[in-house]
């Protein structure tokens, strides 16, 4: 495999699983010109004119959509870990003796370890989405067909289309559905709150399948996904468990060091001054980033100041803002738990969204960079503010990227994180893995201090002498070694082997994920 | 070596472990040091792990184990500590002490009236709270070797508390120990006095004869600590704490009363020592002893909280008020203050980070309080430029002992943002 520098410094192939690669050029340096991709023309005579486009069952469907080795197909995560339809599809493959798929999701969860047996045996080729848990370690030990390829939420979109990924099935599930297609995700047994996720894929795929536990007489509304898109309708009995789709990270964490940093969020976009009426905010899911929205609430309460729009990952907190009248909207990508869904029912002013509005390189704008402030995770931040979100500091694939590369393009984006966990330094020399440039990444809040990226002397100059415990970052890291017993050593892995590939934005390659080497656990003198 | 077991252990292990780590020694006749090291932090600091336990076994003088470690990401004082306590359940006669080196932002001492408004109690045996405990800015930690610490395990609360007085940075916060009920706790003091303990906490104290025979013990082993530091038993011999703690930075003792007869005695106890600082309740205990519940109202203790801030004046030293041990309620924790501040206390113990703030908050001057405070500064700046004996504000005289108090006051404004720097301008 052939690797190159790309602008970023890290080594990248030019080719992977046989797709011509554009290495990293710069944040913005890279437009692709051309046509945008396009479905096959469909003609609504060759469609049931009653629009009933029920048949018996998944097997059915796929076989109707003309399902062929080598295809791609694409799921998406809205009911995150309580996921049941990806895993029934791919039974459905496997017995129907398809192989090498390229699975397609827009992201992945515990729940689909369920699949490692379909990469071990050739039913799934390679994933484009996330790997995690298990998935993760089988991809970084270097065990999948293809070389895995992570996008972030836009660049899904994006590469639907400028053309990079064509997909041949899309299989949405979908908590309310009519037999014409029509869908929505917030009603019905399993309701998740939006199916943003599945518009892209509804719009370019060659054949679209909706999985639904709810099917009601035509017309389903309001509907999130349109019907005239969608080739096949299949009922069953359920989607899965939507109580799963409240992730571990929806609670407020109760650790005091966290909940100290969270504090820190909210005092500085108070004093930088980004907290004042008519602002906006985007808070990510995780602890810590729910926290803060409860201290900036105070703060907005004491001060009278009134949001105009939130971003989610909407929850409960989020919700309770928008009762409480603190903003005008949530513009919602991702409902994160089920107040987030009921409010999302209910209230006109708490907006399902999807990655083409919020995300898309290739859209006329997007929304993220409308945004105030973003405030995000990260598993490693480097000396030089990038980040990493996807690869532990073993160098195991851990998470997918989900929006947050999309999300760096905020106007101040933060990152709310501790110093290390464990004996895990988080502040490093050199991220693991880059996922994001650190010219986009403005200020890393930790538990030891503020660290303002020396670009932003706007951000400097404006929290000067407010008491808040501004430091270098090579000062936080500094001390974090000091504590963790001297900087981590690096894992040892095969650089000539690149299991997985994370994609910027705009499609172009900006780092590798290389094959772990297995390490030996027992050690003698 | 004299060998009583062939077998031990040390630590935590589980799948809830975090930060934390279990060892395991079996000694052997041959073949060396065997590691079998399952570590969550491998990739990182497995090497380094490895080799700190092959420079602690010849320093303890251990040939042939086989050795077993269960790392859930345990820091190295965590892992240093642990693995002592493994090496010294095997050897209790052992006398050596491997000391890490001594962190040099941990010198500082502190003043016999430093203000103490908050004090967060840490576990002694749970380290992993250890190393961001003065992140919360408490005005003074306890490491906790008493009740916080099983019976079984206060072998381990010693080495780990040792450890951390010498490797954690507690950004500033008065370093203090509370240790076991005298005369158990005699056996405590050699873990901490030579490591820059700036307070010891005597729980359930009694009389004066108890704090002498602290003070003896204490003055004792200052005096042991060898001049240089490279004679000091030790397996790293960089501390600078020689010149700096020889005879030893001061080191002063909070006295907890925690019954009947220790309220009754709270004067005696008070003027034991002139290294006293403070006297401390300590509730639950003494409400037991008085055979009554603790109430959220205080009724019963009331007697005692007057007494012992009584005592505390009389010898002209801190009150301190017992724990607030419902971390949920910070109202009702800020409404405890507000109660403890009106009967003469000037701190409160917290057994939670999040309770801290709201002590200082609660401990901070009312308006009121700050501009009188401001007065008497001006009117005694005023008569000092003036060359003047004596300070009056309007009519009225003004004795030292209130000077002293505005400026406290004063200061407490500064510290909670109430007032600018720059006051006197405005």
């Amino acid at each position: 495999m052939k690797l190159v520098k790309n602008a970023a410094g890290r080594f990248v192939p030019t080719e992977v699983n046989g797709e011509t690669q554009i290495p990293f050029k710069g944040v913005d340096k890279y437009k692709p010109k051309g046509v945008k991709a396009k479905p096959p023309i469909r003609s609504c005579i060759d469609y049931p004119s009653d629009g009933n486009k029920v048949v018996k069952d998944l097997k059915t469907a796929l076989k109707k959509a003309g399902l062929k080795d080598g295809m791609t197909i694409s799921t998406h995560h809205h009911l995150r870990n309580g996921d049941a339809v990806t895993n029934m599809l791919f039974d459905a493959i496997k017995e129907m003796g398809i192989k090498n798929i390229r699975w397609f999701p827009s992201a992945s969860f515990p729940v689909h370890s369920h699949l490692v047996k379909y990469l071990e045996d050739g039913t799934i080729h390679h994933i484009e989405g996330s790997m995690n848990g298990p998935l993760g370690k089988f991809t970084s030990e270097g065990k999948m067909k293809g070389v895995g390829v992570l996008r972030s939420h836009g660049g899904r979109y994006q590469s639907l289309q400028d053309g990079e990924v064509h997909v041949d099935i899309a299989v949405i599930l979908a908590p309310t559905a009519d037999p014409f297609g029509n869908a929505t995700g917030d009603r019905g047994k399993s309701a998740c709150g939006l199916i943003g996720f599945a518009l892209g894929d509804s719009e370019y795929a060659d054949r679209v399948i909706i999985v639904t536990d709810n099917l009601i007489p035509f017309p389903c509304v309001p509907w999130q996904i349109q019907g005239g898109n969608v080739d096949f309708v299949v009922e069953v009995e359920s989607l899965g468990d939507p109580k799963k789709i409240v992730s571990g990270t929806t609670e407020v964490t109760k650790s005091p060091d966290r909940l100290l940093i969270a504090e820190y969020v909210a005092d500085f976009i108070e004093t930088a001054g980004i907290m004042k009426d008519g602002f906006s905010l985007q808070a990510g899911a995780g602890g810590t980033n729910l926290a803060f929205v409860l201290f900036l609430k105070e703060k907005m309460k004491a001060k009278g100041v009134k949001a105009r729009f939130m971003r989610g990952g909407s929850t409960k907190y989020l919700v309770e803002m928008l009762e409480e009248g603190l903003t005008d909207y949530i513009l919602d990508g991702q409902t994160f738990d089920l107040e987030g869904v009921r409010s999302m029912r209910e209230n006109a002013n708490h907006v399902n969204t999807s990655p083409f509005t919020s995300y898309n390189f290739h859209g006329k704008g997007n929304f993220a960079s409308i945004v105030d402030t973003a405030v995000l995770g990260a598993t490693e931040v480097d000396v030089k503010f990038n980040a990493n979100v996807v690869t532990h500091s073993d160098g195991y694939l851990l998470h997918g990227i989900g929006g947050w590369q999309n999300c760096l393009y905020s106007k101040c984006t933060i990152l709310a994180i501790p110093s290390f966990r464990d004996r895990i330094p988080v502040i490093v020399e050199d991220v693991t893995t880059i996922c994001g440039p650190g010219e986009l990444i403005d200020v890393i809040i930790t538990e030891r201090g503020i660290a303002i990226n020396p670009r932003r002397k706007d951000l400097l100059k404006a929290v000067k002498g407010s008491g808040l415990p501004i430091k270098d970052i090579k000062q936080i890291k500094k001390e974090v070694d000091e504590i963790c017993g001297g900087a981590p050593a690096k894992p040892k892995v095969n650089k000539e082997k690149v299991v997985a590939i994370v994609k910027w934005v705009d499609g172009t390659v900006l780092d590798s994920v290389f094959c772990v080497e297995s390490t030996s656990k027992v050690a003698s003198t | 070596m004299i060998k009583k077991l062939n077998k031990s252990s040390a630590g935590k292990r589980g799948d809830s472990v975090r930060s934390d780590c279990y060892f395991e020694i079996e000694l052997k006749n041959s073949g060396g040091i065997k590691i079998d090291l399952k570590s969550k932090v491998n990739v990182m600091y497995g090497e380094s792990i490895k080799q700190m336990i092959l420079d602690m076994s010849k320093f303890f003088g251990l040939k042939d184990a086989k050795i077993l470690l269960e790392d859930n990401g345990a820091l190295p004082f965590i892992l240093a500590a642990r693995f002592e306590l493994a090496i010294k359940r095997l050897f209790p006669d052992l006398k050596k002490e491997y000391l890490l080196p001594f962190h040099e932002k941990n010198l500082y001492s502190t003043k016999k009236d430093q203000l103490r408004r908050s004090r967060l109690y840490l576990p002694g045996n749970e380290p992993k709270f250890f190393v961001n405990a003065g992140l919360h800015s408490p005005d003074g930690i306890i490491l906790d070797l008493e009740d916080s610490v099983a019976p079984s395990e206060k072998d381990a609360a010693q080495l780990l508390v040792r450890n951390a007085l010498r490797s954690v940075d507690f950004y500033g916060a008065e370093r203090m120990v509370r240790i076991n009920q005298l005369p158990k706790g005699i056996d405590d003091l050699k873990f901490i006095v030579p490591n820059n303990v700036n307070v010891i906490l005597v729980p359930k104290c009694e009389s004066a004869e108890q704090i002498h025979q602290l003070e003896k013990e204490v003055e004792r082993l200052k005096k042991s600590l060898s001049p240089t530091p490279s004679l000091r038993e030790g397996a790293l011999q960089s501390s600078p704490l020689g010149g700096e703690l020889k005879g030893g930075s001061d080191i002063y003792f909070m006295p907890i009363i925690e019954s009947a007869l220790g309220v009754i005695k709270a004067f005696e106890i008070a003027t034991a020592s002139k290294n006293i600082c403070a006297l401390a309740i300590g509730l639950e205990d003494y409400t037991a002893d008085i055979g009554t519940q603790r109430t959220n109202e205080g009724r019963e203790s009331l007697f005692a909280r007057q007494m012992l801030v009584n005592a505390a004046k009389a010898a002209g030293i801190q009150a301190i008020d017992t724990v607030f041990s419902d971390v949920a309620d910070m109202e009702a924790l800020r409404q405890s203050v507000i109660e403890a501040k009106s009967l003469g206390f000037e701190g409160k113990g917290c057994i939670h980070p999040r309770q801290i703030k709201v002590v200082h908050e609660a401990f901070a001057p009312t308006a009121e309080e700050i501009e009188k405070a401001k007065k008497i500064v001006q009117a005694f700046e005023e008569a000092e430029k003036k060359g003047l004996g004596v300070v009056s504000l309007g009519s009225k005289m003004i004795d030292p002992p209130v000077v002293k108090r505005a400026l406290n006051t004063i200061n407490l404004a500064l510290m909670n943002n109430l007032i600018s720097k720059d006051w006197r301008k405005q």
